[in-house]
């Protein structure tokens, strides 16, 4: 039984602890940026712009 | 700012993206060979090096670490340096991970068919081999870590997330499961025993399974989708959470693995909760793949290399459900040992990490050697071959599991088993041709793709690097109400070591208690040791590779108790270094068979296991009646055998051999019996042995101390 009390404490403490940092995140703001790093990673800064994403026509 | 000059390398993507392509065609050539010989035994070629039991491992090591892992690092490759707009750390680095695990790869493969393993599921690698991964693994962590942290670019894209925690989390899983004593230059014992080396083996198997086939291909998902596609992932939000749920709650799930065995009753029921829990990310990150396509069907109408990302992403989402309705134990109770896990697998394997590495090489080959795809047409037809093959590889695989479930639990009026285990394994024969035609209709299409890859590159001409240019990081300070925000989501280090904490904490709550309270491992007064003699056979057993056909952990049904014999209990494994519980039964289960049969059966049977039970698909063995037994080596594996707690009295080793000796005699006696002659030396003798001790010592005993 002692492993189960064992076991139940430690999930509570990180379940606690997550639930922390996602209320933490959501109010700070964390991911209120959520569109240009979706949109920036098509574009290649290759000199010779062979523009990577044209072929899939 | 003043732009930097700097270039993205081609080289190494493409090297790792040619050893894709080629372990993959040896590492299924190597299945389909294996899924040929449970139709047709002979294929065993009576060889010890080509025998099922040792091939097996060849071929689930060759696609896992060989064809998934080199497609892992060709995606990191190519795409880390252009998410960061930097160049790789060190050319050096990269050079060493390539060659290094090339090598790692082709002395696995040699190794294992010389019989050198541990027989832990996807870790049977010995323990030089096992040190070399751990290097290589480090070596490609600095490189990798080296390159976040010369990045150009502040915001690290989701894709990186997902490979950052797949190597934090497979460089804790691979040391944690791979402590083991070594015997000799190629022998050692896992320092964990029974219930506590399971827990921790499937701790692992599974957490491969998370880490090593899953999340860094999620990570190459959320980079060559948006690619492939032209357009933004469907969700970046979702993306972030994807990630965090998924591998907070991937680490909990190990024990579904071990549902109605010996295995605590809390841990299988934690392993379940957690898995039902894993439905929720997984579906989200599949789901955030495929809208990522919508408006843009049309799309996935001409261009294959979309066709495989949807399939892929399909099969992302059936296996991760079907994954959590096995960890359901009613579910569990038909699918474990069974072909099920098989198809539950191949799924996984063959649709989500094969078509996404497909689609992944079809969109890079025609990049990095700036040209077009040779046919188009012919990855459309791979596309639909590889499908094809899918399906007739998984469903006589379901078919085959639920007809031997209810053959194995059909019992007669008067209350007996109505089916011989041999009358199941004749009945799934069938299925198991259809299964190799469907891996071979697979095959053939990725041989399609060599074809197509090849002519591609040679209309080509390749691009070594490309020349690219970015602003260079500006210093960044975090004051006050900033700074705990900065720290989590700047600092690649610190984003390292909150996931090996969320790791390890998720594995060390599950096996500590596990470890350190008794009453979860009762003891059983009248297991013993094994002896000299049968800790060799033992070995031998684990050399075959035995472990890949016969479970030795009977569960509590009726209908395997009235087969095998009484249910298998913790105690009675305490001193397994490491454990042979086995997942699949293609053979019965053993953990009984001591003193079911006589000794001469047991040689009749493993000279040729069709005088004995004929229609019988297991392999002959004629090797262990050709040599001797090793001997030399006894009394090192009894002194390690007690240093890891199994209770030989002090300075026993000297009398090991003699021990031994006089245990061969007898058993080469009984044989005489029998009218067999054989000399007590050979290898046959020490598997006989080992056999016939097999789940005895619990007969006239009874549980000192029980229950938690």
């Amino acid at each position: 039984m002692s492993a189960m009390i064992l076991m139940l404490i430690g999930s509570l403490i990180i379940a606690a602890g997550f639930l922390a940092a996602f209320l933490w995140s959501v109010k700070d703001g964390q991911y209120d940026d959520d569109f240009s790093p979706a949109h920036r990673m098509l574009f290649d800064d290759t000199k010779n712009n062979n523009n990577t994403n044209q072929s899939s026509n | 700012m003043e732009l930097e000059k700097f270039s993205y390398d081609n080289r190494m993507p493409r090297n790792f993206a040619m050893a894709t392509v080629f372990w993959g065609i040896v590492g299924m050539l190597v299945g389909v060979i294996a899924a040929f010989q449970l139709a047709f035994p002979a294929l065993n070629l009576d060889l010890a090096a080509t025998t099922f039991g040792r091939l097996r491992p060849v071929h689930t090591n060759a696609v896992i670490f060989a064809f998934v892992g080199n497609g892992m690092f060709t995606a990191i490759y190519y795409s880390l340096p252009r998410l960061l707009k930097t160049k790789m750390y060190s050319d050096l680095l990269s050079k060493i991970h390539f060659w290094g695990w090339q090598l790692i790869i082709v002395a696995a493969a040699v190794t294992l068919m010389a019989g050198f393993t541990v027989s832990k599921e996807y870790a049977e690698l010995e323990w030089p081999i096992d040190i070399a991964i751990t290097i290589i693994w480090v070596i490609f962590g600095i490189n990798m870590f080296g390159t976040i942290l010369t990045r150009r670019e502040r915001h690290m894209y989701v894709a990186i997330w997902f490979f950052i925690g797949s190597w934090a989390a497979i460089a804790m899983l691979h040391i944690v499961n791979s402590i083991e004593i070594p015997v000799t230059l190629f022998k050692s014992y896992p320092v964990y025993a029974g219930v506590q080396d399971a827990l921790v083996q499937w701790w692992y198997g599974h957490n491969a399974v998370a880490f090593f086939l899953t999340t860094p291909y999620l990570g190459l998902m959320y980079y060559f989708v948006p690619k492939a596609a032209n357009r933004p992932i469907y969700s970046y939000r979702l993306s972030i959470v994807h990630f965090w749920s998924l591998i907070f709650i991937y680490i909990w799930a190990g024990p579904h693995h071990l549902l109605y065995t010996a295995l605590p009753q809390w841990a299988q029921s934690l392993g379940t909760a957690f898995s039902i829990m894993l439905i929720l990310p997984s579906w989200g990150g599949m789901l955030n793949g495929l809208f990522t396509l919508r408006g843009a069907w049309d799309k996935v109408r001409e261009e294959p290399i979309l066709k495989f990302f949807v399939v892929g992403l399909t099969c992302y989402g059936m296996s991760t459900f079907e994954g959590p309705m096995m960890s359901l134990k009613s579910v569990n109770a038909i699918s474990h040992y069974s072909d099920w896990t098989i198809a539950h697998v191949h799924i996984g394997a063959l649709g989500w990490n094969g078509f996404m590495t497909f689609g992944m090489l079809y969109w890079l080959f025609p990049r990095i050697y700036k040209t077009q795809l040779f046919s188009k047409k012919l990855a459309s037809t791979h596309f639909w071959i590889g499908t094809l093959g899918i399906i007739l590889y998984a469903v006589p695989m379901y078919w085959a599991a639920f007809r031997s479930y209810f053959m194995f639990r059909a019992f007669t009026p008067e209350g007996q088993l109505q089916y011989q285990f041999i009358d199941v394994v004749q009945s799934t024969v069938p299925f198991y041709v259809m299964r190799a035609v469907g891996g071979t209709v697979y095959l053939l299409g990725v041989i399609l793709m060599l074809y197509n890859l090849i002519k591609t590159v040679q209309q080509g001409s390749f691009v070594e690097s490309e020349e690219a240019e970015a602003a260079p990081l500006p210093k960044f300070k975090a004051t006050g109400k900033q700074f705990w925000h900065s720290v989590i989501e700047r600092k690649p280090i610190w984003f390292l070591v909150a996931s090996l904490l969320v790791v390890a904490i998720g594995g060390m709550i599950e096996m500590i208690p596990t470890f350190m309270i008794k009453s979860n491992i009762p003891t059983i007064a009248t297991v013993k040791p094994y002896t000299p003699l049968e800790l060799q056979g033992r070995d031998i057993y684990v050399r075959e590779g035995c472990y890949t056909c016969h479970s030795q952990m009977i569960r509590p049904f009726r209908y395997e108790v009235m087969r095998y014999g009484e249910y298998s209990k913790a105690g009675e494994f305490i001193y397994d270094h490491p454990f042979q519980w086995g997942s699949k039964r293609t053979g019965p289960d053993l953990a009984r068979i001591g003193g079911k049969y006589p000794d001469s059966w047991h040689f009749n049977h493993m000279l040729n296991p069709r005088s004995m039970s004929p229609g019988s698909i297991m392999p002959n063995y004629p090797w262990l009646f050709k040599r001797d037994l090793d001997i030399s080596n006894t009394n090192s594996k009894i002194h390690a055998m007690r240093m890891l707690g199994v209770p030989y009295e002090q300075g026993y080793e000297a009398k090991a051999n003699d021990d031994l000796q006089k245990q061969a005699d007898k058993i080469a006696a009984s044989l005489k019996n029998d009218k067999i002659e054989i000399s007590s030396k050979k290898e046959i003798i020490a598997m006989i042995a080992y056999l016939q001790r097999m789940g005895k010592d619990i007969k006239a005993s009874e549980t000192t101390s029980t229950n938690n």
